[in-house]
């Protein structure tokens, strides 16, 4: 069968997906797939494209659901259109990436994850504690009442309508994706990640190259947080803890960071297993810890390892050949 | 006027507090100055200090002994915290990270890794322990009454234990790493593993030495805060870690003085946002300090790494 058969049929598959589960919760999981496998797209981008390990993802989304429902909801007693009120959100929550990418671009691997990290908790406190002194946020109650979209004459309501729309941005995103990976700018990316410093050599605008990687990773968590607001009609501080971004990240490392395919794979299989077990769902959380720990001494570049785009030899940083070094034995002293 | 008359008494608080920062920011300096890595496991190791403290104290209580005088029941709690602490951090080294590094690790594997044994580790006393928050005894052991009142401000006998141990650990470690052959041994791997490896250290085996001391230390600091605050639930590690790691970080990353310092600034800041400011915005302070110092002198106050300690 040739790739494009198979993308027919796997995009045809997708199409009647809806109907061939049993009942309307699947159908939401369904829908919950396409969000985060959109949501694990943008973060690809920093993470596995720019390799920039950003711990606080969540605050893009968090911003950009928050935005939705400033925009469309009787909170400020606005109602733009979801076609509107969307590219808006999108185009904030890139702004925002902006904003919180830049103080981090002199910092290496490990610090960078903490800064982040450090975002996203702000971003969680701000939207928990935002009801005082001027209420923006309101606080742990939420926000409540978000307008649903509206395409034509039809008002999305059910789950299978929303599936679609959802789907289709997730098909957008997924464009996207394949089209960055494969231009000057992915190129760009690609290069900071395997060296930073001679990227800068070859005359790449690192400072620009790491923004730009911020700012679309943002985007798709701006599109992802939209999503959710005018899905689940409502959003709290709740929606955005850590565990969010540890989710979503995990999503991405799953099926290999930077391969697209597997980023989508990965993302359905962790919304998809806890669904299928959900019986032991207390057990949930334990087994996905000791997941990622066994699964970063098993396979630390993901199911799919080989198939990262722009990868040619392992990744090695100089800690590692250091650890390496350790393992084996050195040349026997005085030969 | 309110907020600068309960000013001193704050800074009390402060200081103490301060203090236990420290504590648990060393686990994370001896770490990242051997490994190079961010044990993020480290705030949990913490909280399973705070859960042997309160297990080992509720059964004594339950014994009906004559008289619980802290003099032997707070070695005692400390102990067997720093102990059980120590060796959970002995087995995430084991488990979690030796066998990434022996493979040859990537930099984002550990953190991974660890970030995986952090949620696993709180899952687990969620599950074992359940979910609703342990309550120390405190005052049966440290009575309200026991107190000192200096120039307007309370100070409890419990704030002078927890300042003084703390302090006394640290100084413990300080000794350790500077004049012992251990502490030797754990510069050489810190200041070049390969050549340590060459003139005969046990490198793995120092490091599996680092992890329990970090943690042990991280233990004990938890039996301290569990006393202190009285409340601990399975989510305490999580905010006391990240603190903790922005003390490592504002002193300089694998530098223990800078731990140290580190943790005091950390203490008396924090009791000045709450003086002055929204007591809500409490841990904000600490998240834009971590970022403040990362992005306008990353390498902390007082420079990074272990090994410079030995030169400065």
């Amino acid at each position: 069968m040739s790739l494009w058969m198979q993308r027919t049929a796997l995009f045809l598959l997708t199409l009647a997906a809806p109907h061939l589960v049993p009942n309307d919760y699947w159908i939401g999981v369904l829908t919950r797939i396409c969000l985060y496998t959109t949501l694990a797209l943008g973060l690809n981008v920093v993470v596995g494209f720019a390799g920039l390990l950003d711990l606080g993802y969540v605050a893009f989304y968090g911003i950009g659901s928050y935005i939705y429902a400033f925009l469309a909801s009787p909170h400020f007693a606005l109602h733009l259109s979801f076609w509107v009120a969307l590219p808006l959100t999108v185009a904030i929550a890139a702004v925002s990436g902006i904003l919180l990418g830049a103080p981090t671009l002199r910092l290496r691997g490990d610090y960078l994850a903490i800064v982040t990290l450090g975002f996203g908790e702000i971003v969680y406190l701000l939207l928990i504690n935002g009801d005082r002194p001027v209420n923006i946020t309101n606080g742990v109650n939420g926000i409540l009442g978000i307008d649903p979209p509206r395409l034509g004459s039809l008002t999305f309501s059910r789950n299978h309508e929303y599936y679609y729309l959802f789907l289709a941005f997730l098909l957008l995103a997924l464009l996207i994706s394949t089209r960055l990976a494969h231009s000057r700018i992915g190129w760009a990316w690609q290069a900071i990640r395997e060296d930073e410093v001679a990227a800068r050599v070859m005359g790449i605008n690192t400072t620009k190259a790491k923004l730009q990687a911020f700012a679309v990773g943002a985007s798709f968590a701006g599109i992802g947080g939209g999503l959710l607001a005018s899905w689940q009609r409502s959003v709290f501080p709740d929606n955005f803890l850590f565990y969010e971004s540890i989710n979503i990240l995990a999503m991405v490392i799953l099926g290999g960071v930077g391969n697209l395919a597997g980023v989508v794979v990965g993302a359905t299989l962790l919304v998809a297993l806890p669904e299928i077990f959900r019986g032991f769902h207390r057990y949930r959380m334990l087994a996905y810890g000791l997941m990622l720990i066994v699964l970063m001494i098993f396979r630390p570049r993901g199911l799919f390892e080989g198939n990262r785009v722009g990868r040619r030899e392992p990744e090695t940083s100089t800690l590692e050949e250091e650890t390496l070094s350790l393992v084996e034995p050195g040349p026997p002293v005085g030969q | 006027m309110d907020s600068f008359a309960i000013l001193p008494q704050q800074l009390v608080f402060g200081i103490a507090l301060g203090t236990v920062y420290s504590l648990i920011a060393l686990g994370y300096t001896l770490v990242y100055g051997i490994l190079f890595m961010i044990n993020f496991a480290h705030g949990e190791v913490f909280m399973i200090g705070a859960y042997l403290g309160w297990g080992l104290l509720t059964w004594l209580l339950s014994a009906q002994l004559s008289s619980l005088h802290p003099l032997w029941v707070l070695p005692l709690l400390l102990l067997q915290g720093m102990i059980g602490a120590g060796l959970v951090g002995l087995s995430l080294e084991f488990f979690a990270y030796r066998p990434l590094y022996k493979r040859g690790a990537t930099r984002l594997g550990p953190l991974i890794s660890a970030v995986g044994a952090s949620i696993f580790l709180q899952n687990l006393v969620m599950l074992t322990q359940g979910a609703r928050m342990k309550v120390y005894m405190t005052s049966l052991l440290f009575p309200p009454s026991w107190r000192l009142q200096v120039a307007g401000v309370n100070i409890s006998a419990l704030l002078i234990v927890i300042t003084l141990t703390s302090t006394l650990l640290m100084f413990g470690l300080h000794y350790l790493v500077q004049h012992t052959t251990l502490g030797r041994a754990m510069r050489a791997v810190a200041e070049d593993r390969e050549m340590a490896e060459i003139v005969g250290v046990k490198v793995w085996r120092v490091i599996a030495a680092t992890f329990f001391l970090g943690s042990s230390l991280g233990g004990a600091a938890g039996v301290l805060v569990g006393l202190y605050y009285t409340q601990i639930d399975f989510f305490m590690g999580y905010s006391a870690g990240l603190k903790a790691f922005t003390a490592a970080v504002l002193g300089g990353i694998g530098n223990i003085r800078g731990a140290m310092l580190g943790g005091l600034v950390l203490g008396i800041a924090e009791s000045l946002a709450v003086t002055f400011m929204n007591p809500a915005y409490r841990d904000v302070i600490t998240f834009a300090i971590l970022i403040l110092t990362l992005i306008f002198r990353p390498t902390g106050l007082l420079g990074e790494r272990l090994s410079e300690w030995e030169k400065l």
